[in-house]
């Protein structure tokens, strides 16, 4: 017996050592093929083919993995963007024809990827990515093969790259605000809660500097690994904390555990209220209703924003994919990055990057979240704050906005109290 | 005060952490068979309680009925694979791993294809919902509904390991499997109803956590690790061993994560566990056996 399980261990680290080998082949054998695309590139322009009746652009979302309940989301209204604008003519009279690859929630698969959809594909532009990480890891290649991304998800700021537009709130477009409303609303004491990775620790690092400028004390600030699912310490330390509100960066399943323990433990939005930053119409369901009823949201768009333009995207939304999906904030800011990308290039009456980034200051659209302006100097998007409040009905209801859109700020360099955060 | 709460956040933790090992330690601790599925089976059970709470409405009658529905459903499962896959490699450890982890993404995806991949929500009883209040200490009800559950679960497994004849062939088997399958005792029906005893437990641990957490495909990614934890620290093979290391698992969680976070005692804990199994690398308790295998 012992013998065998000797032999048998021999075995397995044998195939071990083999798996490994291929490993390495394979992934220089993807460096090599990385590296030709670029050496290429670089000698040569961009390969995009605009001669014929269509243009290519790409979708990188992740379309398996543990992102892709998010990001499926997006791609579909993404689709959703292309059918209407093919349906409509198409852009400077062009069909979309649309490349999609799938992220497979890596970052890594994120890079290769978006190398493939620029130098095969040769795509005009491409749409996607969600995680910080995923952005992080496209943005050289995007820089290396002068392309362009539009990435749609709100995130933690202190970027501004030549090749990326972020169609998603930067933190003065959604923290800030959401600390003023808490400011206005007489708070004097939060209680900061996150899961224990860069967008929560940037964030908290932000709403304490914020917090000393405005005379609000921080009692308590915890993180919980990503993943975490029992919240009974944590709560119990915010239940005595006592704090005026909790200011919750949780990402993903945290936040059920979170909201059913601080529900159990006797607490409500009307002792401690909870405003929270990654809760969309898509995790109401998920987190169950009962257990979020009447806490706050910090976004810059809900489903229930009563305009035509959005009126007429959740109709459309919900007559392509069915009645019971919600929209949310990350897929309308994928809808209108698809329509931006059409004003900009229109404006340019050109699909070249160099053409497209130059016309696109000033560009504006009539967005389901209100109207938006492209800032060509850091390629934000001026978006009106909303606090919404969460509804018996599932939704998320409007409570307080900002009088106007406000101007994207990803360096906060405009106010006094984030001095040396960047 | 807090010290109160926190032991009481403890062992309720180290009873949901229980919930979760003790099937396992009869499948791993007593069959020696590593089952990554396990996880899997929690979770077919708490989607178990969501279909029922679907059908039946009431979420107080649709828990009560979830419980042995959960038991029988993760018990099923475990039949199957135990049936199909795992009799074949009772003396390849290793692979069984490598083989319970594909039927675990299997499972997964099934999850996920059948019932969409956003968490899906399971409610809680009237009469679990809120806290009990003890002297200003507020006690949550489902943790209190989950620690007794616990404790009916685990003496329903130590009487049933030992005062009924099929307790008596299982530690028989374990002991000593040559020696019981010479006296007669079919070893191959009993590994079946150990398997399916252990993983219907999975299911009601699944079915308890819909009280907590999420309901989603990953929901058992997230206990297997610390439920195998439990098991090895407590000693393979036996159950005084589990319910110890689950409630000391979780009274350190507890007390760590109070005086630092909640990323650092996680830290902690594994770091108390490697330097536990240096010292007693058999476990708490173990079993001593004549068997020479």
């Amino acid at each position: 017996m012992r013998l065998r399980s000797t032999s048998r261990y021999g075995a397995t680290r044998l195939s071990t050592v083999s798996l490994a080998a291929l490993c390495v082949v394979a992934l220089s054998a993807c460096g090599a093929r990385v590296d030709a695309g670029s050496d290429t590139s670089a000698s040569a322009e961009s390969c995009v083919d605009t001669s014929g009746d269509t243009v290519k652009i790409g979708f990188l979302n992740s379309l398996s993995g543990t992102m892709a309940i998010s990001e499926q989301t997006v791609h579909d209204s993404l689709e959703l963007a292309a059918q209407e604008i093919n349906a409509d003519g198409g852009v400077l009279g062009k069909e979309l024809e649309i490349v999609s690859e799938d992220g497979q929630s890596e970052p890594t698969v994120f890079a290769e990827k978006a190398g493939k959809l620029i130098t095969s594909d040769c795509v005009a532009a491409v749409f996607g990515g969600w995680t910080s990480a995923s952005r992080k890891a496209m943005l050289p290649v995007f820089e290396a093969q002068d392309s362009l991304l539009f990435y749609p998800v709100q995130y933690e700021g202190l970027e501004s790259s030549p090749n990326i537009f972020y169609t998603g709130a930067t933190t003065n477009q959604q923290i800030v605000p959401a600390l003023d409303y808490l400011v206005e609303q007489g708070t004097k004491s939060l209680f900061l809660v996150g899961s224990d990775y860069v967008f929560p620790r940037t964030a908290n690092k932000i709403i304490n500097a914020y917090a000393e400028a405005h005379d609000i004390e921080i009692v308590g600030e915890e993180y919980a690994p990503l993943g975490h699912t029992d919240f009974s310490t944590i709560v119990n330390k915010v239940k005595s904390a006592d704090a005026d509100a909790v200011f919750n960066t949780l990402n993903g399943d945290s936040n059920v555990a979170f909201f059913k323990e601080y529900k159990n433990v006797g607490m409500s939005a009307d002792d401690m209220p909870v405003v929270s930053v990654s809760i969309a119409e898509e995790e109401v369901g998920g987190i169950g209703i009962e257990n979020v009823e009447g806490q706050l949201t910090a976004w810059n768009y809900y489903q229930t924003v009563d305009s035509p333009a959005n009126t007429a995207f959740v109709e459309a939304f919900k007559a392509e994919y069915g009645e019971d999906r919600p929209t949310s904030d990350p897929m309308e800011a994928a809808y209108t990055s698809l329509y931006l990308w059409k004003a900009m290039v229109e404006k340019a009456e050109s699909f070249a990057v160099e053409d497209v980034t130059a016309a696109a200051d000033g560009v504006t659209f009539d967005a389901p979240e209100g109207e938006v302006v492209v800032n060509g100097d850091n390629h934000h998007i001026a978006k009106t704050a909303l606090i919404g409040k969460i509804g018996a009905d599932g939704l998320i209801h409007t409570e307080w906005s900002s009088e106007e859109p406000i101007e994207p700020d990803p360096y906060l360099e405009g106010y006094d109290w984030a001095d040396g955060l960047s | 005060m807090d010290i109160i709460a926190q032991l009481f956040a403890g062992l309720s933790l180290g009873s949901v952490l229980l919930l979760a090992a003790l099937g396992l330690s009869l499948t791993f601790g007593q069959m020696g068979v590593i089952n990554m599925a396990h996880g899997e089976f929690m979770m077919a059970g708490a989607y178990t309680a969501f279909v029922i709470q679907g059908v039946v409405g009431d979420a107080g009658v649709s828990l009560l009925l979830a419980l042995p529905l959960g038991f029988v459903v993760g018990g099923l499962l475990g039949l199957l694979l135990e049936a199909t896959l795992i009799h074949r490699m009772y003396r390849r450890p290793l692979d069984t791993l490598l083989v319970t982890w594909g039927v675990a993404l299997v499972l997964q995806q099934v999850a996920r294809d059948v019932f969409g991949a956003p968490n899906v929500d399971v409610r809680a009883p009237a009469w679990l919902s809120g806290a009990v209040e003890i002297g200003g200490l507020a006690l949550p009800r489902t943790r209190l509904f989950i620690l007794a559950l616990a404790i009916v679960c685990v003496v329903a497994l130590a009487l049933a390991l030992r005062a009924t004849p099929l307790g008596r062939r299982i530690r028989a088997v374990v002991q000593n499997r040559d020696l019981a399958e010479a006296s007669g005792i079919s070893s191959r029906a009993t590994d079946r109803v150990t398997f399916f005893i252990g993983s219907g437990l999975a299911g009601i641990a699944g079915v308890t956590l819909t009280l907590l957490g999420s309901v989603g495909p990953t929901l058992g990614t997230n206990y297997i690790v610390d439920a195998f934890l439990v098991v090895v620290a407590g000693g393979i093979g036996q159950i005084k061993g589990t319910v110890i290391a689950a409630m000391a698992l979780g009274l350190m969680q507890a007390f760590f994560e109070y005086s630092t976070t909640a990323s650092v005692a996680k830290v902690l804990v594994f770091v108390a566990i490697v330097a536990f199994l240096q010292l007693r690398p058999q476990g708490l308790v173990s079993v001593r056996t004549r068997s020479l295998a």
